[in-house]
């Protein structure tokens, strides 16, 4: 099949970026689409053009590195999938396929399509863990966990940390990632004494980087793990709580 | 040079040894440890695990990761699971039978002391992942669930639906994270270590690149520890992350590290088979789907029906049919060889006849659809995305690829190399799988070397330094290497030629397919050992590398990666042809049993074949170390 690619290039942060277009041709339905951008960078290096940077690693769609705006949406046409898991049969021969960043001020450029999600690793910093030194822990069956309890943890802490749900937020809100990870241990028997602490701290650095969340449900569309909203309903259930827990904590503690 | 090599494995009996060490190394006293940096590269199972705890018990340590943020590394996509004696199933596990299965599966060529050890400290890591919070499957009852992996007949593995990797790393990863918010951590992200840099002999720093802009930099520290994972990408097509590389031991070995079996790869049974040439990676379908799949071809072959249209009759269930006792669970190179024989005797299924068939039909009848799904819909539904066919009514096509490799950077006991003051853990060393891994042992090896063994061991080294303060980034020893990577980077922009780095890679890996991967050849291995160094020079004069240093550059990256892939693919075969036997995944065709199994030579080669550096990839220096075995008997593996 052919197809024509409309790229974002952009040297650097400081640089104007600009559309691309290239016509790509000769390329097979079982592919997938990070395969035939290596093709397309292929044949670049070969006119001598540089390649188009972009992240990606595992192509299994669980690394969380790859992502990419396709025709406006976040990693692209296929619910629950990850860049690299989309292959070009989803898309028609002769089709046009407009490819950009992740596109928020939380998520600054760095090359192409490259950008930068350190933030998260900020939001993280602020409590998402549960404070366990290495050789404390008691036996693991000492802490029975109902199975849907452990299944709920679960599905929320497979967040593969993408950052679609940012990218397709119109407020570029960082409100999905969050609750996710917070969701995963607030569930957990063993991550309640951090509860109100983690939350409220982690929601703090979220805001730092990060728009406000209206409710417009697209994260949840774009999210290749089909990480559900409802958690960050349980999110902010918890955040509330936890103002009104810590002051008074804290007003102990004086 | 060194040449000899002193394992440290402590006296006394083998279940005592490690308690003995532990109360015998010397300690660095809490306060002390304050005084101390300690580098560590990579931040996957190993490296984060190992940063968490060292941060935790005092230590300044500093973290990097050519990964944009350590979550992203490559032990994130492990699906199956992890193993531990915990014998929560009253099957007869024990510490001593994860012992033994782990020699056994590894055809007897590792040492007892190391993989006892890793048996012990299994029990910890299932209790700190649980208490980090990783959310490992339970039953109705609350309590931790387990299933079986190849080479075992008890189910010790705990898993995270398909995702085990991913889980556990999150959770050393969270661990890491909160050692990074107090400050005891300082994390590197997007930078590449190029080389390690030494001073009187001893490893005193790294020099790295920024991946964003280029700079190359010095960092000092008392200790460096490597944990920067395997090396298939050596193949081209492999299970491996797309970035994962041997650089970084790679370069640790031209330093004078022994690199120890390198020719020690596992090919993993099931794996997606190739769809056309232009595939980048190869996908991975956990083993522990061998749980409930049974594996077949068709007896005849040509018998070109579809699979739901051939009648049990006319399958051939061949690992049922030669291996009753283990069945369709025997360890990874038996069922890769077996895959093989089949599909080169024209038996393959699949449009390029290059599968073979993973059937759940009966595994569906038996337990219902609810409960595969359970325990393997995020595998079915990634099969799915790549092949567009529904495993539930078709069966999988799977065939080996490589995977794993046993192979690594020599160390003693302690997780030392050769070079003092340079540690290697995880799957960069060759510790504990000899020549040939069980499933479910490499997340439990990364774990242990990181949580549970390496930072007791390194306060042995560390005491002797006290009061010592690191040797400065403007010393000498720095601006050499540092002249030597720039140097490097150079090279690579004005080399001008005519062809990808990609390019080169893919041939590079062709050639090990071929001559180094499931089955090896005297002949073969010579002919790969002509075509390497003649390929090298093409990809040193016609390399092609556009753009510059100082912005983001992926070819550039890759440049050096594949650069150094050449001269290890070199060390691959001049090991596998010394080795004039079969053992584990060394499969050497000249060295099998009239049945085709391994014919392993205990009497010559029960032994680490260990590489140094000469300055000529084609002739390093063997130097070997006896493997002694004072508590099991080595028999022929037989899984019949
Ligand atoms: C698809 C797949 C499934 C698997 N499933 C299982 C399983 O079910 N059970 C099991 O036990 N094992 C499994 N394995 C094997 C296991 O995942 C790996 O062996 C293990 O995770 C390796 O961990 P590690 O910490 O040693 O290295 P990695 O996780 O590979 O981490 C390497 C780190 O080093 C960094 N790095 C490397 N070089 C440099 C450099 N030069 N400069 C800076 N940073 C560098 C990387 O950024 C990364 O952070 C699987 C492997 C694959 C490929
Ligand atoms: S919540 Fe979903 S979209 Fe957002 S980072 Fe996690 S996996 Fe990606
Ligand atoms: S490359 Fe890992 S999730 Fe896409």
């Amino acid at each position: 099949m052919n197809i024509v690619l409309q790229v974002w290039r952009q040297d650097s942060p400081e640089s104007r970026g600009g559309f691309k277009t290239y016509q790509v041709k000769d390329i097979s339905e079982e592919m997938s689409f990070l395969e035939m951008l290596d093709i397309l960078n292929e044949r670049l290096i070969n006119q001598g053009e540089e390649p188009i940077a972009f992240d990606h690693d595992c192509r299994e769609g669980i690394c969380g590195t790859c992502g990419v705006m396709i025709n406006g949406q976040a990693h692209g046409p296929q619910q629950g999938t990850a860049t690299c898991q989309l292959h070009m049969r989803k898309f028609q021969d002769g089709e046009t396929v407009v490819v950009e960043p992740w596109r928020a001020t939380g998520f600054p450029l760095i090359r192409d399509l490259v950008v930068d999600r350190s933030a998260f690793d900020r939001i993280v910093e602020g409590g998402g863990y549960i404070s366990v030194d290495t050789g404390s822990a008691p036996d693991a069956n000492l802490i029975p966990i109902p199975k849907l309890v452990a299944d709920t943890a679960f599905d929320a802490a497979a967040c593969i940390g993408c950052g679609a749900c940012v990218a397709a937020c119109p407020n570029g809100a960082a409100n999905l990632f969050t609750a996710a990870k917070i969701s995963h241990l607030n569930l957990l028997p063993q991550g309640q004494s951090e509860r109100w602490s983690r939350t409220e701290n982690m929601v703090e650095i979220m805001e730092e980087f990060f728009g406000s969340c209206t409710n417009h449900g697209e994260c949840e569309k774009a999210c290749p793990k089909q990480i559900s909203i409802d958690f960050i309903a349980l999110m902010n259930a918890d955040y509330v709580k936890a103002k009104f827990k810590n002051r008074r904590l804290v007003s102990q503690n004086g | 040079m060194t040449t000899t090599l002193e394992s440290k494995v402590p006296s006394g009996p083998l279940a005592d040894k490690w308690e003995n060490h532990k109360f015998s190394v010397r300690l660095v006293n809490p306060n002390n440890k304050r005084k101390f940096k300690i580098i560590i590269v990579g931040s996957g199972l190993a490296g984060a695990s190992a940063a968490a705890t060292l941060g935790e018990l005092g230590y300044n340590v500093e973290v990097f990761t050519f990964h944009d943020t350590p979550r992203r590394a490559h032990s994130i996509a492990a699906q199956g699971g992890i193993n531990a004696a915990k014998n929560y199933h009253n099957d007869g596990d024990s510490v001593y039978r994860l012992f033994y299965d782990t020699i056994k599966g590894g055809d007897y060529r590792s040492r007892e002391a190391n993989v006892h050890r890793l048996a012990e400290v299994s029990l910890n890591i299932i209790d700190q992942a649980t208490a980090q919070g990783v959310p490992f499957a339970r039953e109705y009852g609350g309590l931790l669930d387990n299933r079986s992996f190849g080479g075992a007949q008890v189910s010790r593995t705990f898993y995270a639906r398909g995702a085990t990797g991913q889980q556990l790393l999150l959770g050393a990863y969270s661990a890491l994270m909160r050692q990074v918010e107090t400050g005891k951590v300082k994390l590197h992200t997007r930078i590449e270590m190029l080389d390690v840099v030494k001073k009187d002999g001893r490893a005193v720093g790294i020099v790295t690149r920024d991946l964003v802009t280029g700079e190359v930099k010095s960092h000092s520290a008392h200790a460096v520890v490597l944990a920067t994972g395997g090396y298939s990408n050596a193949y081209f097509l492999s299970t491996n992350a797309m970035a994962c590389n041997v650089s970084a031991i790679w370069r640790a070995h031209r330093q004078g590290a022994a690199f120890a079996n390198p020719c020690y790869t596992q090919i993993h049974p099931t794996c997606i088979p190739a769809s056309d040439e232009f595939q980048s990676k190869l996908t991975l379908m956990s083993e522990s789907l061998r749980n409930d799949g049974r594996i077949w071809v068709p007896k005849s072959a040509d018998d070109k029906r579809g699979p739901n249209e051939i009648p049990p009759e006319d399958r051939d269930y061949y690992l049922e049919r030669m291996y009753p006792a283990f069945g369709n669970l025997v360890p990874r190179d038996v069922a890769s060889r077996a895959s093989k024989r089949m599909v080169d005797s024209g038996k393959g299924v699949g449009p390029l006849e290059n599968g073979v068939y993973l059937d759940f039909q009966s595994a569906i009848e038996r337990e219902g659809k609810d409960v595969i799904e359970d325990r393997y819909s995020n595998l079915f539904e990634m099969y799915n995305r790549i092949t567009d066919e529904n495993p539930y009514k078709v069966p999988m096509r799977i065939y080996p690829a490589p995977h794993y490799t046993m192979g690594g950077l020599w160390v003693d006991y302690n997780l030392m190399t050769t070079v003092p003051g340079l540690y290697a853990i995880g799957e960069a060393n060759f510790s504990d799988h000899g020549a040939n891994r069980l499933g479910a042992s490499a997340l439990m090896q990364g774990l242990a070397d990181g949580y549970f063994v390496l930072p007791y061991t390194i306060g042995d080294y560390l005491a002797d330094y006290l009061g010592d303060s690191v040797v400065p980034t403007d010393d000498p020893v720095f601006n050499e290497v540092e002249d030597a990577v720039s140097g490097r980077v150079d090279g690579y922009l004005s080399a001008n030629g005519t062809r990808s780095v990609d390019w080169f890679h893919k041939e590079l890996g062709k050639i090990m397919l071929d001559q180094c991967g499931m089955s090896r050849s005297e002949s073969g291995l010579q002919k790969a050992l002509s075509d390497i160094p003649a390929l090298y020079e093409e990809f040193q004069s016609d390399m092609r590398v556009l753009g510059t240093n100082e912005s983001m550059n992926q070819s550039l990256e890759k440049a050096g990666r594949v650069d150094d892939f050449f001269e290890l693919a070199q060390a691959m075969c001049v090991d596998a042809l010394a080795r004039d036997e079969s053992c584990g995944g060394h499969f050497r065709e000249e060295f099998q049993t009239d049945e085709g199994e391994a014919l392993r030579d205990d009497e010559n080669f029960a032994h680490v074949a260990s590489w140094f550096w000469t300055g000529d990839a084609g002739n390093p220096e063997l130097v070997k170390e006896e493997l002694e075995f004072e508590n099991v008997a080595l028999t022929t593996r037989s899984y019949k």
